[in-house]
């Protein structure tokens, strides 16, 4: 009900005021001391509570990041747990500044929904789950399937496209709540699970038995997923995305949060420099003080220390594949700071 | 004004004193008042809307929708557009709503004449159903229904077979589908046919002598089995069958619409009862007595003499309930039925982002149908009023 509420007032806001249009963001951020964030509701690896109550996640050290360039301390943030119905009533509306909440970048949402992809901060695809027991070997077997998916999500419009095009059959129960999707999937409601691949491995740990499910080996669409802010504040757009390549370009430069510090005083190498604040005026031109990109990474770390954290490890496991570096085979790519 | 002015000399010319002229002014510029709120703040959202670069208008309505959605009464496909979908949600809330009207009439009628039986143990049992069912919020009884009674069933291979034609599983309730073929209009017309020439028999046969049964019988009978006859047994089943994942032919009782279908009828019920019984208590007693002692057998009594006096009291307020039961049917969000706010107020306007047009159209339809229910039972009671004399 709470939740019901909120939306109305986001819609209110939308009928009735001006405040929350596009306008400097940046100052509005500053003045009232913190961030604010939309995330999931719980997302493993993403977006998720740890037993402290932390918000812990990819997509939440997004924010941490941009937290520590706007005011030089990743806490100054307060995050807005939202499902993928709510999410872009919510920024709309100014709700929140920005929504890091594994949305998928597609052309609609950035032009039609009045919004600005960021850019990508992790490079997925859609797949399907099943029981082992049904002994499904490929998802072109799944005609005549019973499918639960998240209700408002590219996964509900990729999985009527893919089974369209193999001319297959299938029943959706779409929830609002991705926990009620999982439940659902975990009670023989369904015989798939489909969401982005991320989204698959996250929500396996959640189930009964994780061990009787498997992911099939299609990925049935591109799935670049990454922040959002509202159209039309190019400085916080601006701040924003150089925020996501400082963490990119960190990692390219071999900046971590152990040697960032140390780093700034002694290193040569000019990009380096200018990406620290020791030469020239990367912040100013931001609005951002001289330090912001020292204070990302010392305090976040850069994106593969995130990755590893969050992803890497257990229980999720999850490979670097395309998300490694440009270098390394990968996609990840931060364009000079010159 | 008035106050301060005496009856002076009369002036007929000053129409600015009618009473009625001025109700009518302030009427206006009432209303003026709202409309110019209501264009303000529609401009405004406009402005906001373009500011933002969020798209507005009502065109997205004919773009395709490319969703799927499960429960249909309605042709529908990924291909269809936005507006489609819409009317794939409105159908769905059209018919939970409907059903579930009947059933809860029905339901409260039998409990609320029940809550008066002169059986201990039935008013025991009505007024326990009442005072459970009306004291838990819908919400969780909709959560019961789906969660605990209709989740726990066997998957569609144990499903529960009712004759190997009928099936019980999670998946919903799978029944057979009538079929039909060539010549079915045909048995359709005979069987009207047949009913009101059984009409007409006993209506000719009443005043005459001898059994009646017979020749009604012979009367509604013989069209359709001369149809039979003639083309052969036009309807055939669609017999629900188990294929690899689900059941396939046949139709499908979703979970999510059996759940819903239940915990709206039931709730409504509880309330239906209480006006029933309330209005049953408003006709007074001696109409009853003065009844029985025309001889009138007791069964008569309450249907030709009770319940009509008591349905003026009763239908207003049942008004309400059915609005309410109307309404509260946009609760199917939460169990993923694809009700009217679901399908449009959920994932189209997620999909198109549209938040003001979706959400005005939604609103202005709970509107419409809750006034087209009010209308239909401001008619039913002027009826009934006319009855009294
Ligand atoms: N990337 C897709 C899907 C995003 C999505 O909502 N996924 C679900 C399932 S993994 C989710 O995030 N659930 C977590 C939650 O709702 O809190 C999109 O942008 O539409």
């Amino acid at each position: 009900m709470a939740k019901r509420c909120a939306f109305s007032l986001a819609l209110l806001t939308l009928l009735g005021s001006s405040v929350a249009v596009a306008g400097p963001t940046l100052d509005a951020v500053k003045q009232r001391g913190y961030l604010k964030c939309g995330v999931s509701q719980g997302l493993a690896g993403f977006s998720t509570p740890n037993q402290q109550g932390e918000w812990t996640g990819l997509d939440v050290d997004y924010c941490r990041a941009l937290a520590a360039a706007v005011f030089g301390d990743a806490g100054k943030v307060r995050f807005t747990p939202l499902s993928a119905k709510e999410r872009f009533t919510a920024l709309q509306s100014g709700e929140v500044d920005i929504l890091s909440r594994n949305t998928t970048w597609t052309a609609s949402r950035d032009t039609e929904l009045g919004f600005d992809f960021v850019g990508v901060s992790f490079y997925d695809g859609q797949g399907f789950m099943v029981r082992k027991d049904l002994g499904v070997k490929s998802a072109r077997e799944l005609d005549g399937a019973t499918i639960c998916a998240n209700a408002g999500t590219t996964t509900e419009l990729n999985i009527a496209d893919y089974f369209r095009t193999h001319g297959m059959k299938y029943r959706p129960v779409v929830f609002e709540k991705s926990d009620e999707t999982v439940a659902a999937y975990d009670a023989g409601r369904c015989d798939v699970y489909t969401t982005d691949r991320s989204g698959l491995y996250a929500q396996r740990v959640k189930l009964k038995n994780p061990d009787a499910h498997v992911i099939l080996p299609e990925v049935i669409s591109k799935e670049p997923l990454g922040p959002l802010v509202r159209q039309g504040d190019p400085q916080w757009f601006d701040i924003a995305k150089w925020t996501l390549y400082v963490l990119i370009g960190a990692e390219e430069l071999g900046l971590t949060s152990a040697n960032v510090e140390q780093q700034r005083k002694s290193s040569q190498n000019p990009e380096v420099r200018r990406l620290l604040g020791a030469e020239g005026s990367f912040g100013q031109a931001l609005g951002l003080p001289a330090d912001w990109a020292l204070q990302v990474v010392r305090q976040v770390g850069n994106y593969g220390e995130i990755f590893q954290r969050n992803l890497g490890g257990l229980p999720l496991n999850i490979e670097r594949g395309q998300n490694a570096l440009w270098t390394q085979g990968g996609l990840m790519y931060a364009p000079p700071f010159r | 004004m008035a106050a301060l002015d005496p009856i002076g000399p009369p002036r007929r010319a000053s129409s600015w004193r009618s009473p009625r002229l001025r109700a009518w002014l302030l009427q206006a510029a009432l209303l003026a008042a709202v409309l110019g709120a209501v264009a303000l703040m529609f401009g405004n959202a406009l402005d906001n809307l373009a500011r933002q670069g969020i798209a507005s208008g009502f065109g997205f309505l004919s773009q395709p929708a490319g969703f799927g959605i499960e429960t249909t009464l309605i042709e529908y496909s990924e291909t269809s557009s936005y507006g489609r979908a819409f009317l794939v949600g409105l159908l769905n809330t059209l018919l939970v709503s409907a059903i579930g009207i009947v059933l809860a009439t029905v339901l409260g009628f039998v409990i609320g004449v029940a809550r008066l039986s002169p059986n201990a143990l039935i008013r025991g049992w009505a007024y326990a159903y009442v005072e459970l069912i009306r004291n838990v919020p819908l919400l969780l009884q909709i959560f019961f229904w789906y969660f605990a009674v209709l989740r726990p069933l066997p998957g569609p291979r144990e499903a529960i077979s009712l004759f190997d034609v009928a099936f019980l599983s999670n998946r919903g309730l799978q029944l057979p589908k009538p079929l039909p073929e060539d010549g079915f209009g045909w048995l359709v017309a005979a069987l009207a046919l047949g009913v009101v020439a059984a009409l007409l028999v006993a209506r000719w046969r009443r005043d005459g002598a001898g059994r009646r049964w017979p020749w009604t019988l012979a009367a509604l009978l013989l069209p359709p089995a001369a149809v039979v006859l003639a083309v052969g047994w036009p309807l055939a089943w669609s017999v629900p069958e188990l294929s690899r994942f689900n059941f396939h032919g046949g139709m499908t009782l979703t979970p999510e619409f059996v759940a819903l279908v239940l915990a709206l009828s039931l709730y409504t019920a509880s309330f239906i009862a209480e006006i029933v019984r309330a209005g049953l208590q408003s006709v007074r007693r001696g109409q009853r007595e003065a009844a029985l002692a025309l001889a009138l057998p007791p069964r008569l009594v309450l249907r030709k003499v009770v319940l009509p006096q008591a349905m003026r009291v009763i239908v207003p307020p049942l008004t309400n309930q059915y609005l309410n039961l109307t309404k509260n049917s946009s609760l199917a969000a939460a169990i993923a039925y694809p009700d009217l706010v679901s399908v449009f107020a959920g994932t189209v306007l997620n999909q198109t982002g549209q938040a003001v047009e979706v959400i005005s159209i939604t609103m202005a339809v709970y509107l419409a149908i809750s006034l087209a229910i009010a209308a239909l039972m401001a008619w039913y009671n002027r009826r009934q009023a006319l009855v009294e004399r």
